[in-house]
């Protein structure tokens, strides 16, 4: 079936930002599954509750990368708070749009973000939302 | 560069055949069912392509329907049989792998009290010929199976399945989309009473198939309305495209062998190359008695959709059976039913020749796959 996918999806398709591992990240979180296809390593680096960094690792479709490849650029400078507060309509809203059979991506990499982010606060005891 | 290799979904029109269809969309655009002479030509060239259709799959011409596609043959089949024979029996038996206008049509079949049995295939998608034969009991009234599948490319033995149910009272159906004009086809020695075949899968035109009934079938129309040259598909004829699907398939059987031993090259080529340039990869399907025409392959650690995207982009029209390119969201039944895992399946991706195909071609799109696979490969999870 062809996906009609907007010109911004494809150009974060073609050329995803922030891809790759970060070396003692201060969060990861992984999310998804191989039976369905879709899966994500979200990696951040936190200092000062601002997200300095933010990289991805997929396993997945072209909306799988695209909506990692863009909520990696939305969420670097802001707060763990911020951060926090995006879903996954943000992200379509950021991509210009999706092929509503993809709204499962945006979803799972909010999901990812927030796992990460739930882990980090794990870690240094900040209170879980 | 623009390379087509998703000929089991479409296939590019063959100019020759767009010149035979031509004047009967404008000079002679009667349909046979006139009383003057505008009528008589088109009801002379759609009894001459019954003539040529049935020449070729060894037919008489009144047992010719023509259809809207293969879809249309193989519910015309399945249910014209079903319907007009549940005094017999009510058990059909076909694959787990068929084509989902066979699948499809027999859950519903189920669903208005029919029991089908869809036999288990193995890796390479053959299914227990026992297996069916045990299967065959007094309630049943039908065996339906592909003769090439459209995934895999498997080639099952139509002839042996054909002579197995001979002596048994039950129809033999056959969708042939896949095979008819690409390999020999002949329906008295294999036993067949119904065969599906269709025109855009041999560069005819879209909209066009034929169901092959055998003279004597006991079998009932689906559509009712205006009797025009068969009672089992009412309606006026597509003239142009009957006459383009005549001529489509007698250049395909002409060419048959040429074409055959032009993609066996071009085959062999793209399964070597993808094997060496992508060694984490492996070939889906049967090695032996495979369609020339199909090479499917499962790459590791990447998603189809993805690598069907980046090829896209490069200029290369391929297919993959990963989920994420299903309405439904589920990786291809027919890579399933072979006991692929699901991830095996999300990989794969699927190249489906044609006689336009050529060795450059292949060259650009053993290239292109390696690229799309690298990128894809650089951002995956599993590296």
């Amino acid at each position: 079936m062809a996906m009609k996918y907007t010109k911004l999806v494809l150009k974060h398709f073609r050329s995803p930002k922030n891809i790759g591992k970060i070396k003692n990240a201060d969060a990861k979180a992984t999310e998804g599954s191989v039976v369905c296809g879709d899966m994500m390593t979200m990696y951040l680096k936190i200092k000062n509750n601002i997200i300095k960094d933010a990289k991805f690792e997929s396993y997945g479709c072209a909306a799988n990368i695209a909506t990692a490849s863009i909520l990696t650029t939305m969420i670097k400078g802001k707060t763990v708070e911020e951060a926090e507060k995006l879903t996954w309509k943000d992200i379509i809203k950021q991509l210009g749009g999706l092929p509503p059979l993809k709204f499962h991506c945006s979803n799972l990499a909010i999901e990812t973000l927030h796992s990460a982010i739930k882990k980090w606060k794990k870690k240094n005891n900040t209170k879980v939302s | 560069m623009n390379v087509y290799l998703d000929n089991c979904r479409t296939t590019k029109l063959d100019k020759k055949v767009f010149e035979e269809m031509k004047p009967y969309f404008t000079e002679n655009y009667g349909v046979p069912s006139g009383i003057y002479s505008l009528s008589e030509k088109a009801n002379d060239i759609v009894e001459k392509a019954q003539i040529k259709i049935g020449f070729l799959i060894n037919a008489n011409p009144q047992e010719i329907i023509f259809t809207s596609g293969a879809t249309e043959s193989n519910n015309l089949a399945i249910k014209g049989v079903a319907f007009a024979n549940k005094n017999k029996g009510n058990h059909i038996i076909t694959t787990k792998i068929e084509h989902p206008s066979v699948l499809n049509t027999c859950k519903y079949l189920e669903k208005n009290g029919f029991k089908i049995d869809y036999l288990d295939v193995d890796k390479n998608g053959f299914f227990d010929i026992e297996q069916l034969k045990n299967k065959v009991n007094k309630n049943t009234i039908l065996v339906s199976i592909q003769h090439v599948n459209d995934v895999i490319g498997t080639i099952q033995p139509i002839e042996k399945i054909g002579k197995i149910l001979k002596n048994k009272k039950v129809y033999f159906h056959v969708d042939a989309a896949s095979s008819f004009g690409k390999l020999p086809i002949d329906v008295n020695k294999m036993n067949i009473d119904l065969l599906s075949i269709s025109s855009h899968m041999i560069h005819g035109s879209k909209g066009v198939g034929a169901l092959y009934v055998k003279d004597g079938a006991n079998i009932e129309p689906l559509m009712h309305g205006f009797v025009s040259l068969s009672n089992l598909r009412p309606g006026d004829e597509n003239v142009p495209g009957i006459v383009g699907f005549a001529k489509a398939a007698e250049i395909a059987c002409d060419e048959m062998e040429k074409n055959r031993d032009h993609v066996i090259k071009l085959r062999n080529i793209l399964m070597d190359s993808i094997q060496k340039e992508i060694p984490d990869s492996f070939l889906i399907g049967p090695k032996e008695n495979r369609s020339p025409y199909n090479v499917s392959f499962s790459l590791k650690n990447v998603e189809g959709e993805s690598i069907a995207l980046q090829l896209d982009m490069q200029g290369v029209a391929a297919s993959t059976g990963s989920a994420c390119v299903s309405k439904s969201l589920e990786a291809d039944y027919v890579l399933l039913a072979i006991g692929l895992k699901h991830e095996q399946a999300h990989g794969s991706i699927k190249f489906c020749l044609s006689k336009y195909n050529t060795i450059e071609d292949i060259d650009y799109a053993v290239k292109a796959l390696k690229k799309a696979y690298n990128n894809i490969l650089k951002i995956s999870i599993f590296k």
